[in-house]
């Protein structure tokens, strides 16, 4: 298993192409699928609504996170052992 | 507790407990997996034959120490479950007394799923704090954990007592010990404070800090336990007291967010785990929050997903500590070449927990989120879609890439002695791997054991638009990862969070008492020594020689005897270890318990 990992690492970036290839194969697929019985008219309207929402859910958590160490919680690590 | 061929299966375990120290190998090892696994099969038995059982008259009040009904029985099946996972994980541990604290706890766990009154699921619940405590003290490893331990304690004894007044109230004004759900159109202070308590254990914010704090300090297989145990037994409390109060949804949508933010920041491994853990107990709380048939088979679905998964990372976590010695990703990284299986095993446990088709979290978290859809709670259900996403960033990506990938950030001998874990720990982490698997791909195993079953067949989870939706979202996680993983990476901090105002209160408290109040007491005892003492010293001396030698001298001695055995008892249990002390007084006080309940 440790040789296949080393391996596929090896292969970098022929397999992030190959990642991005299956993403959108799911994103085409998905637009083919059936919306009608959707939870909301946002999801009927907009073609590959959760794409969107997953990649800006993500890049909201990662700006928020970052922003919140920055504006004071994040303490050197002793911070309660002194 | 025996009425009716009903044998308490926390009462199986706590005798289990109770023996287990007298047991040397070989018969250690069988014993350890035999009491488990019969008190599963108990479970499992007492599932096919629900009803009320142990029903004892006690004062002027009437306890239940067995309710079992579909909702009883489904948390108290994976209970049992994950204590023969966790025993065998923790199988070759010498130190005897982690696996009789881990015995205790879970039997504390299956005490209070099963009780249907008040007092005794207070005595259960106490069981469950005072236990896990222990599981935190006994990790030698760590200098902070004693202190953990005590915080921990604390907080507990503080949700204890919020629950123990709610319960007093709640009896004075109605009359009842009866463990049932709560009124909440007309809730009075008892109905805040019952609900107060049992959040504490769920660690809903802000009762929350605890859990990062205890579960990054226990040691290895406490750790394992205490992931499964407290949140998800206060879960179910809930689900049974507070099912259908509103304010428990946007409660567990604020829990989801936030542990999920922590999550990306925390350089602890077991804090960062442990921080999902609060992220994914939201989702629970807001399921009781909606509180419909489909929210509560959801919450019990995915607190019995979320145990497996949630065990089987914190299992292979453990094992790098147990490993490497550290648990920072500031000091791990490339551990695949060492550790391959363990790298599987978290992987499966990370696909699960991000809801990757079959996988459990697929067929278990989905229910919830379509719980809340179909209430029309939009902001609800786009919310805790959002935190999916986060979670695969979490517990997918960025704990796999810290910990397994990239280069060693440690010292070089903690890498050269890194190896997988013996064999039981592996067995461990197989079965439940194989559990998260076998749950996501024939759902209907875990869904036959929900409380309403009258709209199962009503809830597909295979159905072409969820794949797609869940689907697109995981692959744009992916992406998303791709281009930010390095602001997501290892950063040496601690992140404040609100155990700064009992942490930085507490150090307050102690500068106060160690400067002025100490100032003040040295004065005051200098004053008193120098005017009052010394004269009513010398007339107490006299008394004192005169008491001794010429009382107790004419008499038989009596004196001299009880000073002896003081002095022995004192030596046995006051070693000014306050944490033997408090074990040998808990221990006491719960046998007392039991014998004046029995008697």
């Amino acid at each position: 298993m440790i040789s296949l990992i080393d391996y596929l690492l090896e292969r970098r970036t022929p397999l992030r192409y190959l990642f991005y290839v299956l993403v959108f194969a799911i994103v085409v697929w998905s637009l083919t699928v059936d919306t009608s019985h959707a939870h909301t008219w946002l999801e009927r309207t907009v073609p590959g609504f959760w794409s969107l929402f997953g990649l800006g859910a993500c890049i909201v958590l990662i700006f928020a996170a970052r922003w919140l160490s920055g504006a004071g919680i994040a303490k050197e690590e002793d911070y309660y052992d002194n | 507790m025996t009425t009716s061929g009903f044998f308490h299966p926390a009462l199986m375990l706590i005798i289990g407990a109770l023996v287990l120290p007298l047991i040397k190998e070989p018969f250690r090892r069988p014993f350890l997996v035999l009491i488990p696994v019969l008190t599963f099969i108990n479970v499992v038995w007492l599932g096919f034959h629900q009803g009320t059982y142990g029903v004892l008259h006690f004062l002027d009040w009437q306890l239940t120490f067995g309710r079992i009904d579909s909702l009883s029985n489904a948390f108290a099946f994976i209970m049992a479950l994950m204590a023969i996972i966790g025993t065998i994980y923790g199988l070759h541990v010498r130190d005897v007394w982690q696996q009789v604290a881990a015995w205790f706890y879970v039997a504390g766990s299956l005490g209070a799923i099963y009780s249907g009154d008040y007092l005794s699921l207070f005595l259960f619940w106490e069981m469950m704090a005072f236990a896990s405590t222990f599981l935190i003290w006994s990790n030698r490893q760590d200098p902070d954990a004693p202190a953990a331990g005590f915080r921990y304690l604390l907080v507990h004894t503080f949700g204890g007592l919020l629950l123990l007044m709610g319960f007093v109230l709640n009896y004075q004004a109605t009359g009842s010990i009866a463990f049932e759900l709560l009124d909440y159109d007309n809730a009075r202070l008892s109905t805040w404070l019952i609900m107060g308590g049992l959040m504490l254990n769920a660690a809903v914010i802000p009762l929350h800090s605890w859990l990062p704090d205890a579960y990054s300090k226990a040691s290895i297989t406490g750790s394992v336990f205490m992931c499964a145990f407290t949140t998800k037994t206060a879960i179910y409390t809930l689900a049974r007291a507070c099912a259908g109060f509103d304010i428990l949804i946007v409660l567990g949508v604020v829990m989801a967010i936030a542990g999920i933010i922590y999550a990306l920041l925390e350089n602890d491994i077991r804090r960062l785990l442990g921080w999902e853990i609060i992220s994914q107990v939201g989702y629970m709380v807001a399921g009781v929050g909606i509180g419909t048939a489909l929210a509560i088979n959801g919450t019990t679905a995915h607190a019995f997903a979320h145990i497996l998964y949630k065990g089987l990372l914190f299992m292979g976590a453990g094992a790098v500590i147990q490993a490497t010695g550290r648990q920072r990703f500031t000091e791990l990284g490339g551990l695949y070449k060492k550790m391959p299986l363990t790298l599987l095993f978290v992987i499966v446990g990370g696909v699960s927990v991000s809801a990757f088709p079959l996988f459990s979290g697929f067929v278990s978290k989905s229910m919830i989120i379509a719980a809340s859809y179909e209430e029309h709670l939009l902001w609800t259900g786009f919310l805790l879609t959002m935190v999916s996403a986060g979670t695969f960033l979490v517990a997918g990506l960025r704990l796999p890439w810290l910990v397994f990938f990239g280069n060693y950030r440690g010292d070089a001998t903690s890498f050269a002695k890194a190896a997988d874990p013996p064999w039981n720990m592996q067995l461990a982490m197989l079965v439940a791997a194989l559990l998260c698997f076998i749950i996501g791909a024939w759902y209907p195993l875990l869904y036959g054991l929900l409380p309403h079953q009258d709209i199962i067949g009503d809830y597909h989870p295979y159905s072409s638009y969820h794949l797609s939706e869940t689907l697109q979202i995981l692959a744009l996680t992916g992406v998303a990862f791709l281009l930010l993983k390095e602001r997501v990476g290892a950063r040496a901090a601690t992140y404040l969070d609100l155990d700064w105002f009992y942490r930085r209160g507490g150090q307050l408290v102690l500068w106060l008492a160690r400067n002025p109040i100490q100032w003040f007491d040295t004065a005051w005892g200098e004053a008193y020594r120098v005017v009052g003492l010394f004269s009513l010293m010398t007339t107490a001396r006299f008394w004192s020689w005169f008491d001794w030698h010429a009382i107790d001298g004419l008499l038989d001695g009596s004196a001299r005897g009880v000073r002896s055995f003081g002095r022995l008892l004192a030596r046995v249990l006051q070693r000014g270890q306050i944490q033997q002390t408090l074990g040998y007084t808990v221990s006491f006080v719960a046998l007392l318990l039991f014998v004046y309940i029995w008697l």
